[in-house]
């Protein structure tokens, strides 16, 4: 008792001292969180240099925005200016133009993409979400070694099981239909293992509130777990969309009007020189849906991620 | 660590099978999702490493050959050798750096003002959004005098005639690294940055009373001990990302690049195992593709091993 009584003390008197330290500072008035361990000297270095890195981190995607903007005079301007002067939404025309010229109407790939987009996404979402229920929260045998499985696929990429899915895929007749890419997309390890480490962080008294009031697994499923775990599934539905969005058929698919959006704007790209700034459009076009899914989504995606731990 | 629930009431053990009966609920929910990993990630694994004794094009039934292929890739392929040693070379600088780099920026911007937070994460992951990204370095680095690097340096005065900057074999290794580390912040700086955004605010103030007194004492002895999860995370996000660097190869050096200069452990399974390719010795890219599952497992397994050890 004594000994805890003092520790008390000695936090109250450490606690009055930080006060007095606050007070001295004069800097402290100004940020609404008081942190003891910070510098002027150190800020401004640290935002010079994440000045410094960020802008060769966006260097390249201002770049592509600015030429897609160009007209094609500018483009080729010597020495290249980053900002055009006159701005011109010729290339998104020509662009337009060009697609509207090819035998498959660019309707056509881009509800291809989207149909592979949105179901690949859907699906992983379903199927991870349920299976990652049960690896969380209940207890029974087999289940170690399958959160063991899903840890280990991690730590290989999918390039090892190109040849083996192929296989699989033409076993399955898949191969030459969307589908090739749309399922296997649903058994994505990553997306499960994040799914699982957010809903280990649900409180067992919730779920079992739930089944004393009589719900069934399934019902407390959808209407507990799934409520809770928004976050998750948000960041799920990013990812997927991120790795869909931008898919090409590769080996899977050759039929033409089967394949997606990114497969018909690289053959645009592949033009050569003169089509540079469409080129560009076709780029900032590509880029600017993913970039608007995660603006909106960021701080559930960052929710999520806080609890993709490793133990 | 693990708080679980028992689905039904807990009997009596009769054996594993009974066991088996109770959790049926269990099994049912993780079914379906277990039948697509197992067929797109379990299985191929298992049949990539059996593929790997045989000699198979696909069309006939595979014939086995014992460690045939595993003999001929150590032996008597010079270009695997320049993969191996490639993609070395790649994982070890980009790795390392690229995980480095990942940690500072989430910590630097986890310092800022929260209004500006969100602008800097996206300035740093939007590299990762979109998987074609990289393609608009082909710009930067384009050979003739246009190309945006050959501009500068040209109108600089360095140089007077353009630098073949993607053909030359001595810049393939230095422009993948450089590429590669633009776009691989991707998920383990998100982690990071969520992490970071965890870490309880209370254990500053304590640190500050017990006379911490700047951000380098803060970070070691606060920080990273309490993200440490998010840490490993990351590492096997981009230790897979660093050995499994092969699509920018390809797209900006070429398929196959110049003398192989670019030339990756994955393109070369690629260039044997791709439907598209006119070898079809899947039993031979089987092989290249266990190698490196033990490759990328084992680097892993290592690394793991050794950031569980720090500040124990």
């Amino acid at each position: 008792m004594t000994n805890v009584s003092q520790e008390k003390q000695v936090q109250d008197l450490k606690l009055q001292e930080l006060e007095l330290y606050k007070q001295q500072n004069r800097k402290f008035k100004k940020y609404k969180s008081v942190r003891l361990s910070r510098s002027l000297a150190g800020d401004i270095f640290l935002i010079i240099f994440l000045l410094l890195f960020g802008s060769f981190s966006a260097y390249p995607l201002i770049f592509t925005i600015a030429n897609s903007l160009k007209p094609l005079d500018e483009i080729f301007v010597f020495p290249p200016r980053l900002f055009p002067r006159n701005v011109t939404f010729d290339n998104f025309v020509d662009l337009f133009n060009l697609i509207g010229n090819t035998q498959i109407p660019i309707s056509r790939y881009f509800v291809n993409t989207l149909t592979i987009t949105a179901l690949g996404t859907l699906g992983h979402v379903m199927l991870a979400s349920l299976c990652a229920y049960p690896l969380a929260k209940h207890r029974f045998p087999g289940r170690n070694l399958i959160n063991q499985l899903i840890v280990y696929s991690l730590m290989f990429s999918a390039a090892v099981t190109t040849i083996p899915t192929y296989m699989i895929l033409s076993w399955l007749s898949l191969i030459d239909t969307q589908w090739a890419i749309i399922i296997p997309a649903f058994g994505f390890p990553l997306g499960i293992f994040l799914m699982r480490q957010f809903m280990n962080t649900i409180p067992n008294e919730l779920l079992e509130a739930a089944k004393i009031d009589g719900a069934s697994e399934y019902q407390i499923f959808f209407k507990v777990v799934m409520p809770l775990v928004k976050p998750a599934w948000l960041t799920l539905v990013i990812l997927l969309f991120q790795q869909l969005w931008g898919t090409d058929g590769g080996t899977f698919i050759f039929t033409e009007n089967l394949k997606p959006l990114s497969y018909a704007l690289s053959q645009i790209v592949a033009g050569g020189v003169a089509r540079t700034g469409t080129a560009s459009a076709v780029t900032v076009i590509m880029l600017i849906i993913p970039i608007t899914v995660f603006i909106i989504n960021q701080s559930r995606m960052l929710d999520t991620m806080a609890h993709s731990g490793l133990k | 660590m693990e708080k679980v629930i028992s689905v039904t009431q807990p009997k009596k053990k009769k054996g594993i099978l009974k066991d088996i009966k109770q959790n049926k609920v269990s099994y049912t929910m993780i079914a379906p999702y277990m039948l697509v990993f197992s067929l797109f990630t379990v299985i191929p694994v298992l049949m990539s490493f059996a593929l790997s004794f045989t000699s198979f094009d696909m069309l006939q039934a595979p014939k086995f050959i014992g460690l045939e292929n595993y003999i001929n890739l150590f032996l008597n392929d010079e270009v695997f050798i320049i993969a191996l040693r490639n993609t070395f070379i790649l994982a070890v600088i980009t790795g390392p750096i690229s995980y480095i780099m990942a940690f500072v920026f989430a910590w630097l911007i986890n310092e800022l003002p929260k209004k500006f937070r969100w602008f800097m994460t996206l300035i740093f992951y939007a590299p990762s959004i979109s998987g074609s990204a990289y393609l608009l370095w082909q710009l930067i680095f384009s050979s003739d005098m246009y190309g945006i690097l050959n501009s500068r340096l040209i109108s600089m005065g360095i140089i007077n005639s353009p630098i073949l900057w993607l053909e030359t074999p001595s810049y393939a290794l230095p422009i993948l690294i450089i590429v590669q580390l633009w776009l691989s912040l991707g998920v383990s700086f998100l982690a990071f940055i969520a992490g970071l955004q965890t870490v309880d605010r209370t254990l500053y103030e304590a640190a500050a009373i017990d006379g911490i007194r700047n951000r380098w004492q803060e970070l070691w002895y606060i920080t990273l001990p309490q993200m440490k999860s998010q840490l490993m995370f990351g590492a096997v996000m981009q230790i897979t990302n660093a050995l499994g660097i092969a699509v920018v190869s390809i797209n900006l050096l070429g398929f196959p690049s110049v003398e192989y200069s670019g030339h990756t452990i994955v393109t070369h399974l690629l260039d044997f195992g791709s439907t598209n390719s006119t070898r079809l010795e899947m039993g031979y890219a089987s092989t290249i593709a266990t190698v490196l599952f033990f490759i990328m497992l084992g680097s892993n397994l290592i690394v793991q091993r050794i950031i569980r050890r720090v500040g124990s």
